[in-house]
C-alpha cells in the first residue's frame, strides 16, 4: 500500500500541520511516511501545502505528481491540484472557501462546507481537522482511531486543550462519505 | 527507542549534539537555517560553544581554529555561502585537521534561490578550492540516512583528520521523516595528542597550511594522497537496488536517488529489469560499482538536481562500454518520478549508442520542456 496525499490552501490555515498529524499517526502504527512542505516565501502568506505519502515499503519520491488524494482548502488550490488526482482517487474541498464544484468525474470528490462546521463546534481554525477527518473517514488509510491517538500523543501540553475540539472536527468530517 | 518525526536539518543538528559537537560556527541561510536556528538554543543549554558568526568567512576560519584543538567542531551553510568558505575549507584540509561541513544545496548560480538543488556536486567532491586535496563527501537520501551519516561524519574526520562534508539538497533539510536518533554520547573534552591544548603535546605545537619548502610541501602531499588511498579502500558507500537481474541501471544520488527509486519500480512493474544504484559516499566514489555494472548491463541513466555533475564521473568510468543517458533539472526544480520512468524508457528503446552524447540529448529535450526564455 502506498498513498500519497497533499494538503493545499492559504498559509494559516493548518494545512502543514493536518499533514503532520497524519504523518505521527502514520509513524505511531508503524509505517513508513514523508512530510515534505513547499518551503518557499509561501510561508509567509500566499498558498501553503504539504505532501505526505505513507508506505508499507520504503518510500522513494516524497512528491507525486499525481496524488492518491487531495484536500484543497481554497479555490486556488482546487484549480492546481484536481486536474492531477490519480484517477479513482479522493478530493476533499472545503465548500467555503470555493464558488465552483469539482469537474472530474473519475474521482471521488467530497464537499464539505468545514469553515462553517468548525464555526459550529467552536473555532474555524479546526476546519483543516474537519477535512482530515473526511479524507481518513473515506480512504481509511490509518487504522481507527490513529489520528485521536496522535493528536493525545504528539500536542504540546500548552495546547492540549484544543484536543477534544479537534476530535470532534476530525469526527464531523468523517461524516461525509463519498457517493 | 522511540521515533522522533523531525525534518532534515533539524535531525542532523540533533545528532551532532548527541555525537559530542563541542562547538559551532555558522552564519543564517535558507534552506540550511533550521540547523543553525536549533543549536542556537540547544548548545548554550548544554553549555557549548555556538557561534553566529558575521559571515561564512568568519565562520568557517573559526572552524579552522576550533579544529586545531581537535575537538568536534562544525558549519553548516547552503550554497553561496558553502562557496565563500572554499579559501578556508583548503586551509583546513592542508592543516590536517577534521571538521565537519554540512551544505544544504539550494537552486544557483549565483544567489540563485531557495529550492532544493544537487548542484553543488563539483565543488565539493572535485574541489572547490585551491591546492591538491580531498574532502570526503557524503550524501544521505533520507533523514534517518542524515542522522547516521552525520554521525559517521564526525568519526571520518577525526580517523583521517580530514574535513567531512555532508551533503543534501534543500528539499531533504525541509522534509519530515520518521528517525531513531543516537543516544548521547560522552563529550570529548581532552584535545587529541596532536592537537593545541593537549596534556601530550610538545610545548610549541605549530598548526599552519604554509609550506614554503617545496620538497618539504611535496612530502606532504604525498603524505595526503597516501592517506587519501586509504579512504578510497575503506569508506566508498552506496546502496544497490534490484542489480542482481538488471539490465539497465539508474545512477542517482540524494533526493534524485530516492525518486528514481519510485520511478525504478514503476518500470519493473512493466516488466522491465532496471536496477538502482544509489551512491552513498560521492567522495570516495563508488567507481569499482558502476566500473562493474558497466561490464554487465546495456545501458545507464544518471538522473541529477543538477546539470549532469556526477555525470562526467560515470561517463568516465563507463568508458563507452555502455551507454549513458542523463536525466537532470536544475535550478531548483525537483523531477517527478514520471519524468525518470520516461527517461528509463527512452533508454531502453533507444539506440544503444555508446557514443551518444546523453548530455546533448538531454538538453534538445530541455529546450522543448522549459525552453530558454528567450
Amino acid at each position: 500500500m502506498q498513498a500519497e496525499i497533499i494538503i493545499s490552501g492559504f498559509g494559516g490555515q493548518g494545512t502543514l500541520y493536518a499533514g503532520q498529524l497524519m504523518a505521527y499517526a502514520a509513524m505511531d502504527e508503524g509505517k513508513h511516511v514523508t512530510w515534505i512542505p513547499s518551503y518557499g516565501p509561501e510561508m509567509r502568506g500566499g498558498t501553503a501545502n504539504c505532501t505526505v505519502v505513507i508506505s508499507d515499503d520504503e518510500i522513494g519520491s516524497p512528491t507525486a505528481l499525481h496524488p492518491t488524494a487531495v484536500i484543497a482548502m481554497n479555490l486556488p488550490s482546487l484549480d492546481k491540484y484536481e486536474p492531477m488526482i490519480k484517477p479513482g482517487g479522493y478530493l476533499i474541498v472545503n465548500e467555503n472557501m470555493v464558488n465552483r464544484a469539482a469537474v472530474r468525474d473519475d474521482i471521488h470528490v467530497l464537499m464539505v462546507p468545514a469553515s462553517t462546521i468548525a464555526m459550529e463546534i467552536g473555532n474555524e481554525r479546526a476546519a483543516n481537522m474537519v477535512l482530515l477527518g473526511a479524507l481518513e473517514g473515506n480512504m481509511h488509510l490509518l487504522e481507527e482511531g490513529a489520528l485521536e491517538g496522535a493528536l493525545e500523543a504528539h500536542t504540546a501540553a500548552r495546547l492540549k486543550k484544543f484536543i477534544p475540539m479537534n476530535i470532534e472536527a476530525l469526527h464531523r468530517g468523517a461524516e461525509f462519505q463519498a457517493g | 527507542m522511540a521515533l522522533e518525526l523531525i525534518k532534515g536539518n533539524i535531525a542532523i543538528a540533533e545528532t551532532a549534539l548527541r555525537v559530542g559537537l563541542v562547538s559551532y560556527f555558522g552564519y543564517p541561510i535558507t534552506p540550511q537555517t533550521e540547523l543553525l536556528e536549533h543549536l542556537s538554543a540547544r548548545m548554550p543549554e548544554l553549555g557549548r560553544a555556538f557561534v553566529q558568526a558575521e559571515s561564512e568567512l568568519g565562520a568557517i576560519n573559526m572552524v579552522y581554529g576550533a579544529a586545531c584543538t581537535g575537538l568536534r567542531t562544525m558549519t553548516s551553510s547552503s550554497s553561496p555561502g558553502v562557496s565563500l568558505m572554499q579559501e578556508g575549507i583548503s586551509y583546513i584540509s592542508g592543516t590536517e585537521l577534521p571538521a565537519v561541513i554540512v551544505d544544504v544545496v539550494r537552486g544557483g548560480p549565483g544567489l540563485g534561490n531557495i529550492a532544493p538543488s544537487q548542484a553543488d556536486y563539483t565543488q565539493l567532491v572535485h574541489g572547490g578550492g585551491h591546492g591538491e586535496y580531498h574532502l570526503i563527501v557524503i550524501a544521505p537520501a533520507s533523514v534517518q540516512e542524515a542522522v547516521d551519516l552525520t554521525s559517521l561524519a564526525f568519526d571520518l574526520a577525526e580517523k583521517y583528520r580530514m574535513v567531512v562534508c555532508l551533503l543534501l539538497d534543500g528539499s531533504l533539510g525541509q522534509m519530515m521523516e520518521p528517525v531513531e536518533l543516537p543516544e548521547f554520547q560522552p563529550l570529548r573534552t581532552t584535545p587529541p595528542a596532536w592537537a593545541i591544548g593537549s596534556p601530550d603535546s610538545k610545548e610549541h605545537v605549530v598548526m599552519t597550511s604554509i609550506n614554503i619548502d617545496p620538497p618539504n610541501q611535496e612530502q606532504f602531499n604525498v603524505k595526503m594522497m597516501t592517506r587519501w588511498e586509504e579512504v578510497e579502500k575503506n569508506e566508498v558507500r552506496y546502496k544497490g537496488y534490484y542489480l542482481d537481474d538488471a539490465e539497465y541501471v539508474v545512477i542517482g544520488y540524494g533526493t534524485a536517488g530516492r525518486i528514481a527509486l519510485t520511478a525504478m519500480r514503476a518500470a519493473r512493474e512493466q516488466g522491465l529489469k532496471i536496477g538502482l544504484l544509489r551512491p552513498i559516499s560521492l567522495s570516495p566514489f563508488p567507481t569499482r560499482a558502476v566500473d562493474e555494472l558497466a561490464d554487465r548491463v546495456k545501458g545507464f541513466l544518471v538522473v541529477e538536481m543538477s546539470n549532469g555533475q556526477m555525470l562526467d564521473d560515470i561517463i568516465s568510468i563507463a568508458a563507452r562500454r555502455v551507454p549513458v543517458d542523463f536525466y537532470g533539472r536544475m535550478g531548483g526544480m525537483v523531477p517527478y518520478p514520471d519524468e525518470i520512468a520516461n527517461a528509463i524508457n527512452d533508454l531502453v528503446n533507444g539506440e544503444h549508442d555508446v557514443n551518444a552524447d546523453g548530455r546533448a540529448k538531454w538538453l534538445t529535450k530541455m529546450r522543448e520542456l522549459v525552453g530558454t526564455g528567450e
